[in-house]
C-alpha cells in the first residue's frame, strides 16, 4: 500500500514527445483510471511508473521514495498486461508463483500463497494447466492472480479487458472492482473505454496529447467537464454541441442559437464571459426529456422538436432532432416516441447544460 | 409407416494414383543414390564397375569400412569433426542467441549492425582464407582444434544471429516485461523467459550451424594438416593416381551421414517450428 506522486514527468522517444509534463498525486488505496484516446500517453505513463520506460524528466515517488532509478523489480509494483503476458512454458501454478520464486521465497510459502490467490479468483482447478489450454477470461484471472499473489504496494493495469468479448468484459470489470474493495491497494488502471473509467474509478485522469486534460471524481468530470474534449469523451452517446453566442442582460443570461434564445439557469456562474461571446452549448442526451407537465419546470427550456432519426435500444430510444440547425440527441423512454418525423415537445434541462468558449473549447 | 432409407453403399475411397507416383518417384530420387553408396561400401572391390552392375552384393564385406576408418584415418577425422562441429555449434548458438537478443530487444548498433552481421556471409570464403591462414600460422592456431572451432563459430554466427533475430522479433516483449516487474533482473528475464520460449529457434539455428560445420571442406583443407583434419578432408585421400577407392569413399560417406541424420531426427519437431521463425507460437 502506498501513495504515488508524479512531478513534472516527461517522456520523449527521439523527436516524439509522448508525455508532456504530468503532475499527479494518487492517494493510498485509491483506484485511479488513466483514460484517453489511443496515443494520448496513458500507457507510457503507466509503463514509466512500472519502470519499463525511463522518464526523460521529472520524478516518480512511490510511498514517499523517489523510484526513478529503481529497476522494475525493486519498485514493488505488479502489472497486468493487455495480452496477459502469461509465460507459455509454465503452468498456471508456476505462472502465479513465478514472481515469488524470483524473489527467493521458500517453496512451501509460495505454494500456500498461490493456493490462496487461486482460491480467491476461483481458478484452483486450473492450476495444473498451461496458458494455451485456457480461455481468455481464465487467462485474465491468472494474470490478476500473478499480480495479487505478490501483495505489491501498487497494482498497474494496462488495458486488461480490451481483448475480452463484451459479456466477459462486464463480468471481469465487476471482479476487478470487487478485488479493489477486498484488498484496498492503490490501483492505476489504463483504458480507452470511458465506461470502464466511469464504473471503476475513484478518480479519473483524462489525458490528451501527453497532458492531463482534467482529473477528478467520475461524476465531477461527467457533470462538470473542463473542456469539450472531456465532455465529448465521457458519456455515451456523446454530448451534443451547439454553436451559439452568449447574450448577457444584467443578471440574466441566455444563449442565442440563431433565432432561438435559451435562458441560462439562474445562479450559474459565467466566469469572465462577455456579451456576444461565441460559445458551444453542450447537452447530454439524458438532459433532454419529453415534456410531461403543462409548463416547463424552472431552469428547463421547452422546444418543439421534429425527430429525424430514431435509434431504439429497447428500454430507451435515442432521438435526434435539429435545434437551430445543429443535431441534438435526446434519450427518451421507448414509449415517448414512435417514429421519425414525429413532432414532440422536448424539455431541455439547462441546469445541467455545459457551456464552452467556442475558441478555447474550455468550460465557462 | 416408416420411410425406407435408401441403401447407402459405403463410398469406396479412390486411390490417389498421381500422388503415390509422385511420392514414389521422389523417394527413388532421394534414396537410390544412398542405396547405391551403401551397396558400394559393402561390395568387394572387383564388383564396383562391372557390367551389368551388381545390384545386391552376394558376399558383403566390411573391409572398406576398416580401411577408411583406420588406414585412411577416417576415425580420427570423424572424432575431430565431432569435436569441432559440436563445439562450434554450441558457441554459435550461444553467441548467436545473445547477439540476436541484443539486436532485437535493445536495437544495438541501430539498423545497420544487424545487416552488417548478415553481410558477413556475402564474403566469399576464398577472400579471407589466406589472411586467416597466415594469422593462424603466426599465432599457433594452424592445425589445431581451437583454430577451426573459432573459424567455424565466426563463419556460422551470421546465420545463427539472423535466425534468432527474426525469432526474438516475433516474440511479444510483454512476457519479459512481466518477468521484470515480477522480480527478475534483465538477465533472469532473458534466461528464464525469453530463452525457453525461443528454444525452437535456437535448436533450428544450431542444426543449421552443425550441418554447415559438418560439411565444411575449404577452411578445413587450408587450416589443418595432420592433427585437426576433419572428415570431409579425408575424402581427398581416396582419389589418388592409382585410381579411386570407391568402396572406402562410400563407406566413409555412409559413416558421415549418421550424425546429420541423428540430429535431424532428434530436432525435427523443433526444426519445423523454428523455421517458421516465430510466426507461429504455441
Amino acid at each position: 500500500m502506498a501513495e504515488v506522486r508524479i512531478t513534472g514527468l516527461h517522456k520523449r522517444y527521439g523527436a516524439f514527445h509522448a508525455v508532456r509534463g504530468i503532475d499527479l498525486d494518487i492517494r493510498d488505496g485509491e483506484f485511479t483510471v488513466l483514460v484517453g484516446p489511443s496515443g494520448c500517453g496513458k500507457s507510457t505513463l503507466l509503463r514509466t511508473i512500472a519502470g519499463l520506460e525511463e522518464s526523460s524528466e521529472g520524478t516518480i515517488e512511490i510511498g514517499g521514495e523517489v523510484v526513478n532509478d529503481f529497476r522494475p523489480r525493486d519498485r514493488d509494483v505488479a502489472m497486468v498486461f493487455q495480452d496477459y503476458a502469461l509465460y507459455p512454458h509454465m503452468n498456471v501454478a508456476k505462472n502465479i508463483g513465478f514472481g515469488l520464486k524470483a524473489r527467493k521465497m521458500p517453496k512451501p510459502e509460495v505454494e500456500a500463497r498461490v493456493a490462496e490467490a487461486a482460491r480467491m479468483l476461483g481458478i484452483t482447478p486450473l492450476l495444473g494447466r498451461f496458458p494455451r489450454q485456457l480461455s481468455g477470461g481464465q487467462r485474465q484471472r491468472v494474470a490478476i492472480g500473478r499480480a495479487i499473489v505478490r501483495n505489491p504496494r501498487i497494482f498497474l493495469f494496462d488495458e486488461p479487458l480490451s481483448n475480452l468479448d463484451a459479456q466477459l468484459r462486464d463480468e471481469m470489470r465487476g471482479e476487478i472492482k470487487r478485488l479493489h474493495q477486498a484488498i484496498a491497494t492503490t490501483m492505476i488502471y489504463v483504458t480507452h473505454d470511458q465506461i470502464e473509467a466511469m464504473t471503476l474509478a475513484d478518480r479519473i485522469v483524462l489525458m490528451r496529447d501527453g497532458v492531463i486534460e482534467q482529473q477528478g471524481a467520475p461524476l465531477d468530470l461527467f457533470e462538470r467537464p473542463a473542456s469539450t474534449f472531456v465532455a465529448g469523451f465521457l458519456g455515451s452517446p456523446r454530448m451534443s454541441f451547439l454553436p451559439g453566442t452568449l447574450a448577457l442582460d444584467g443578471s440574466a443570461a441566455a444563449i442565442r442559437l440563431s433565432d432561438t434564445l435559451l435562458p441560462v439557469a439562474p445562479g450559474r456562474g459565467l466566469n469572465g464571459a462577455t456579451d456576444g461571446q461565441a460559445v458551444l452549448l453542450g447537452l447530454r442526451p439524458e438532459h433532454l426529456t419529453r415534456a410531461q407537465a403543462a409548463t416547463p419546470a424552472q431552469g428547463t427550456f421547452r422546444y418543439d422538436a421534429t425527430i429525424d432519426l430514431l435509434q431504439p435500444t429497447g428500454s430507451r430510444s435515442y432521438a435526434t432532432f435539429r435545434l437551430a440547425g445543429a443535431p441534438v440527441m435526446a434519450e427518451l423512454q421507448a414509449h415517448d416516441v414512435s417514429r421519425p418525423g414525429e413532432r414532440l415537445p422536448i424539455d431541455i434541462n439547462m441546469n445541467r447544460a455545459s457551456i464552452f468558449d467556442a475558441k478555447t473549447e474550455r468550460a465557462i | 409407416m416408416a420411410a425406407v432409407a435408401p441403401v447407402r453403399r459405403p463410398k469406396r475411397r479412390s486411390i490417389p494414383v498421381g500422388r503415390i507416383m509422385l511420392l514414389g518417384f521422389f523417394l527413388v530420387f532421394v534414396l537410390w543414390p544412398l542405396y547405391w553408396m551403401f551397396n558400394t561400401s559393402i561390395k568387394p572391390s572387383d564388383d564396383y564397375l562391372t557390367v551389368p552392375p551388381v545390384w545386391f552384393p552376394t558376399a558383403p564385406t566390411l573391409v572398406h569400412y576398416e580401411a577408411a576408418l583406420f588406414a585412411y584415418r577416417g576415425l580420427d577425422g570423424l572424432i575431430n569433426s565431432l569435436i569441432i562441429s559440436l563445439s562450434a555449434t554450441v558457441l554459435s548458438a550461444l553467441f548467436g542467441t545473445l547477439m540476436a537478443y541484443s539486436l532485437a530487444r535493445y536495437n544495438t548498433g541501430g539498423q545497420h549492425l544487424s545487416f552488417w552481421v548478415l553481410s558477413q556471409r556475402f564474403l566469399p570464403p576464398i577472400g579471407i582464407v589466406l589472411p586467416v591462414f597466415l594469422i593462424y600460422r603466426g599465432v599457433g592456431l594452424y592445425d589445431t582444434h581451437i583454430g577451426l572451432i573459432i573459424a567455424y563459430t565466426v563463419f556460422t554466427l551470421p546465420v545463427s544471429v539472423w535466425m534468432m533475430f527474426a525469432y526474438f522479433r516475433g516474440m511479444p516483449k510483454s512476457m519479459e516485461e512481466a518477468a521484470l516487474v515480477d522480480g527478475c533482473t534483465r538477465w533472469e528475464a532473458f534466461w528464464r523467459v525469453a530463452v525457453p520460449l525461443a528454444a525452437p529457434g535456437i535448436v533450428a539455428a544450431a542444426v543449421f550451424a552443425f550441418i554447415a560445420c559438418w560439411t565444411e571442406f575449404f577452411f578445413a583443407l587450408i587450416l589443418t594438416s595432420r592433427t585437426a583434419f576433419t572428415l570431409p578432408t579425408v575424402f581427398r585421400a581416396f582419389i589418388g593416381f592409382q585410381g579411386a577407392q570407391y568402396g572406402e569413399a562410400a563407406a566413409l560417406a555412409i559413416v558421415s551421414l549418421v550424425p546429420s541424420i541423428a540430429l535431424g531426427v532428434l530436432a525435427q519437431r523443433h526444426l519445423v517450428r523454428g523455421l517458421t521463425l516465430g510466426a507461429v507460437r504455441g
